[in-house]
């Protein structure tokens, strides 16, 4: 066995990319759990430039999309590529220069946000020497996709490929058209578009880094995963073809939804809000395939804890594609647009749908990739009930802090005046900011307990290795 | 099983060649991106300015930036302004506060007229924000004096204890940048906002000796007044 001198798939840096993904899980949700803190005490800003809200608030936003949410991404699809093609990975050295590459985004990001150097879109702020870099990495991460899914050794490319591709395409026009700037300085640039454009633009780019880096991209991951993991073929083909393509072509139409009522036309933000609504069959397309892949296997989730992750999520997934529908509405919108109710419905998918599906999809792979079982099966209960409960307390915190806003900022009184200052509504706030940080706590618990669950196992696995090599060669 | 189609002929060659499959992806998720986006740049209604010129401000030739007053339409900011609205962009000020007023009664009587696209045309980037934890600054300009503003800056909770706005010491001891503000200016008229070279050449002497504090306010009191609103319906 140990002639072959390369393994067949390159499975190395899989498993730094996963390594990275759980620390990124950590540092992220820490990060959000403190800047949550900061606006339930705000004692906690310290008078610092570089831990003040507004500068911490990207910091977060980027480091779990972009650094949880990048490295589960490139881990997974570079680990079911392989295993779905039956090759290995188009270029060795493309897949190492995208996880330097990247991690290097990453370090850069936590400098330089802090410190205020940002472009000021939401959450594509950094500034444009990191976007150039960030899309070369990217694409150098793509074509190593698209080359190994060229050499593969089946007649037809697996569903969970397709969707990685789809991300993969539509996150460089992305990417490439929303950072288009004019630079002043090497930390300073300008948007080459402003106002109503610019914001048509930004929402375009923003709802579709929702839509395709974190739908797309980890529908991809539960379309290999979840099969994997319950041992089942997915449940209907067909199915799958018409959802990706209905997802693919009516995600990008959304953006406009978070713009109505604004200074954008009308004709736009209504398109957007219409396709909206129509979103919620290709999703629920998505939920249902992936849930009764489980059919006739249900007993399963008593005693296989990385398949609750994997279902769980996928029940938070058609929560909030159908919460999204909803606020996309005009007359919800109305309400809903400018209140926590907006993050509540963000977090909902990222802690629920995207983070948990993630977590799912690590802790298989720690397992195979380092041929063992988890250090703890506990611990990874534990880790799935902690999840649950505190992204059940989060979201619920922010429904209630969001309704009562929006409900406290239009309310009149009888003589037909405004019943509430803007004052009034912040502290009426304060009860439900904390419970949010409890439950982004709780959360983050959950994630500290993973990152020592897969520390242990990876430290048990390597040293059983050195072991058996140790027995071998005496 | 390989040889037979579960799906249609096309849908079948598209899984067998990842090539057509990148290429059919790059046409179907280009095309919504291309239809709302495109128009906004030159659809007439998009900018109310197309039918009400007055809102922009009509500049005669050697006048300054100085002379404009509040009313006399959109106009490009003046250097301490502009300095105000980069640090307003790098303290990320828009992930508290919006700059985009709904055409509500309540929001009307809350904060002002709803907001024109017009009125954003010279902001890179745009400075709507998504989120009110504090409350929207589009026409905040002359609701609250200097001092106030500055007094609330460094610390909000002395003038509003129910805020949980971060203080900005910060701001009182730094200096603008003159060089950079010069710089700035030039990449925006590269942008296209139409800053005469005179307006650019005194910049630095413009900002010499504020701090940045002085500049967060001179934008905060300019936001919102430059359009002059009589009863006029500016969209249908």
């Amino acid at each position: 066995m140990a002639t072959t001198p390369v393994e067949k798939y390159n499975f190395d840096v899989v498993r730094w990319f996963t390594i990275m993904a759980v620390v990124y899980l950590v540092v992220g949700t820490l990060v959000g759990v403190y800047v949550a803190s900061e606006l339930a005490w705000p004692f906690l800003n310290f008078n610092m430039a570089e831990l003040s809200f507004g500068r911490l608030r990207p910091l977060h936003t980027n480091a779990v999309i972009f650094a949880f949410g990048g490295c589960t991404l490139m881990a997974t699809a570079f680990y079911s590529v392989q295993r779905t093609c039956g090759v290995r990975l188009w270029s060795d050295k493309m897949a190492w220069f995208t996880f330097w590459g990247w991690n290097i985004i990453i370090v850069a990001a936590v400098i330089t946000l802090p410190l205020g150097l940002t472009g000021g879109k939401e959450y594509a702020e950094l500034e444009w020497p990191l976007d150039i870099l960030i899309a070369v990495v990217w694409l150098a991460y793509s074509i190593n996709f698209v080359m190994t899914v060229a050499k593969r050794k089946t007649s037809h490319i697996y569903v969970s490929n397709w969707f990685f591709m789809g991300m993969m395409v539509m996150i460089t026009y992305l990417h490439v058209v929303n950072s288009l700037a004019i630079p002043v300085s090497m930390w300073k640039s300008y948007s080459v578009f402003s106002g109503v454009q610019d914001a048509m633009i930004q929402w375009w780019w923003g709802h579709n880094a929702v839509g395709f880096y974190l739908t797309a991209g980890f529908l991809g991951i539960m379309y290999y995963f979840v099969p994997k993991q319950a041992n089942r073929p997915v449940f209907s083909y067909r199915l799958s073809v018409i959802h990706f393509w209905a997802l693919m072509f009516g995600y990008v139409w959304l953006g406009a939804h978070h713009l109505q009522y604004t200074a954008l036309p009308d004709w736009t933000g209504s398109l957007g809000a219409a396709v909206s609504l129509a979103m919620i069959i290709p999703s629920w397309g998505g939920a249902i395939n992936g849930m009764m892949t489980l059919s006739g296997a249900w007993d399963k989730l008593r005693d296989d804890y990385i398949l609750r992750f994997l279902i769980m999520s996928l029940a938070f997934y058609a929560m909030s594609t159908f919460e999204g529908p909803v606020m996309s509405s005009k007359t919800v919108n109305a309400l809903s647009h400018y209140t926590d109710w907006t993050v509540g419905h963000v977090h909902s998918g990222a802690l629920g749908w995207v983070a948990m599906v993630a977590a799912g999809a690590l802790y298989h792979m720690v397992e195979k990739l380092w041929d063992t079982k988890m250090y703890s099966a506990k611990l990874v209960n534990l880790h799935f009930w902690l999840a649950t409960i505190g992204a059940v307390v989060y979201i619920t915190a922010m429904w209630v802090s969001g309704i009562m806003q929006g409900l406290m900022w239009r309310d009149y009184d009888e003589f037909g005046t405004l019943t509430y200052t803007f004052a009034e509504s912040v502290a009426a706030m304060h009860p439900y900011y904390a419970m949010r940080a409890i439950g982004g706590m709780i959360y983050w618990t959950g994630g500290a307990i993973m990152l020592y669950n897969v520390v242990m196992t990876i430290r048990q696995a390597v040293g059983q290795r050195s072991a058996s090599v140790a027995t071998a060669n005496a | 099983m390989a040889d037979q189609i579960h799906s249609t002929k096309f849908q079948d060659k598209t899984e067998r060649n990842v090539f057509l499959m990148v290429f059919m992806l790059m046409i179907v998720v280009a095309i919504p991106g291309i239809v709302e986006i495109v128009p906004l740049f030159y659809l007439d209604e998009t900018m109310e300015h197309n039918q009400h010129p007055e809102i922009v401000w009509q500049r005669e030739a050697g006048t300054t930036l100085a002379d404009w007053k509040p009313g006399d339409g959109v106009r490009p900011y003046t250097a301490l302004e502009l300095a105000g609205r980069d640090i307003y962009v790098r303290e990320g000020c828009y992930t508290c506060h919006s700059q985009m007023i709904r055409p509500f009664r309540d929001e009307k009587e809350r904060y002002g007229h709803y907001s024109l696209a017009t009125e954003s045309m010279y902001d890179h980037p745009f400075q709507w924000g998504s989120k009110r934890t504090g409350p929207d600054l589009a026409r905040v300009g002359a609701k609250y004096s200097d001092d106030w503003q500055r007094r609330h800056l460094l610390a909000p909770r002395s003038v509003v204890p129910e805020s949980v706005m971060p203080n900005y010491p910060w701001l009182a001891e730094n200096m603008v940048d003159g060089g950079h503000i010069t710089k700035a200016m030039s990449a925006m008229r590269t942008l296209g906002t139409p800053y005469t070279r005179d307006d650019i050449a005194a910049a630095a002497a413009e900002v010499q000796g504020r701090s940045e504090l002085d500049a967060v306010v001179a934008y905060l009191q300019v936001l919102g007044t430059m359009v002059k609103f009589e009863d006029k319906d500016y969209r249908q």
